[in-house]
């Protein structure tokens, strides 16, 4: 179970509307390499996990992907509140607009729905930590496209921390991926798969 | 920067600290030195929340009473930004 905490990881204080900008950080939100994917994707993956460091971790980085889920939906929503119906039109949002007024719903930038295509649950722990690993270096790529097309510091400032969040967590992720190894035949880390094979060794 | 604001950012600071130690003890279990860090900073969060929820507003449902309205619901919006 969760409990809820009013209060954003990190501070989103934006003063300045910015549709064009909304429009490529809705992204981060359910586009393919967004928050919403990470935190299903690890959120989903821990139930089956058969070491308890690996699913902890799971469980934690999944929760903390929610939190920037809501860090990106507050910048979405800080550069969408205050737009006149002309910075609409003027920045192509209206396409966004008619489907959702300037209610936050989850598609890449590209105007693509989020689909639970873009994550796997694989149900073997190393091919889902490896996974993890790319998922966390594709949101980094994306937060450093985000960062060529952001002028404003508001805006530059959470998404740098959600940028260097994508680096710890990938940094954590090999950590799991060694310990798993570990535990396993050190000759043939492919033997067999502990999240389904009962195999003692 | 308010009070208010000041402490709210002092507390993200603490929570923060608090969110790298835990990933980081999830896969170093038996670091001493690392879970010590986290009693200590975990003791100044808490004492830290429960004075900003005595103040101004609960961050968590548990620390929403007192009060003659519901605190919890009346609480702001965390995107509104009010966190800065």
């Amino acid at each position: 179970m969760w409990n809820y905490e009013k209060r954003l990881q990190f501070p989103v204080n934006i003063k300045e509307p910015n549709a064009q900008l909304a429009q490529a950080i809705i992204s981060q939100y359910g586009g393919p390499d967004g928050e919403m994917s990470a935190s299903m994707r690890y959120l989903s993956q821990q139930y089956s996990m058969p070491y308890r460091e690996v699913a902890g971790l799971l469980t934690d980085i999944g929760t903390e992907e929610l939190a920037h889920l809501e860090m990106v939906a507050a910048i979405v929503h800080q550069l969408t509140r205050n737009l006149s119906m002309e910075e609409i039109e003027k920045y192509g949002f209206d396409k966004y607009y008619v489907d959702h007024t300037i209610g936050i719903w989850p598609q890449a930038a590209g105007g693509i729905p989020f689909n639970a295509c873009e994550f796997q649950v694989k149900g073997d722990i190393i091919t889902d930590l490896i996974e993890d690993m790319a998922a966390e270096q594709k949101a980094r790529s994306t937060y450093d496209n985000i960062l060529r097309l952001v002028k404003d510091s508001d805006v530059c400032e959470p998404i740098k921390f959600l940028r260097q969040r994508e680096v710890v967590h990938f940094q954590r992720f090999g950590e799991a991926l060694r310990i798993t190894q570990d535990k396993l035949n050190a000759k043939n880390f492919y033997a067999f798969n502990p999240e389904f094979d009962r195999c003692e060794s | 920067m308010s009070d208010m604001k000041q402490m709210l950012n002092d507390i993200g600071i603490l929570d923060f600290v608090l969110v790298e130690l835990t990933l980081y003890l999830d896969t170093h279990p038996d670091d001493r030195n690392a879970m010590e860090y986290f009693n200590h900073y975990s003791r100044i969060r808490n004492q830290m929340s429960k004075e900003f929820s005595q103040k101004y507003y609960p961050l968590t449902k548990d620390m929403a009473e007192g009060g003659k309205e519901w605190r919890w619901g009346m609480a702001p919006l965390p995107w509104e930004g009010v966190c800065s």
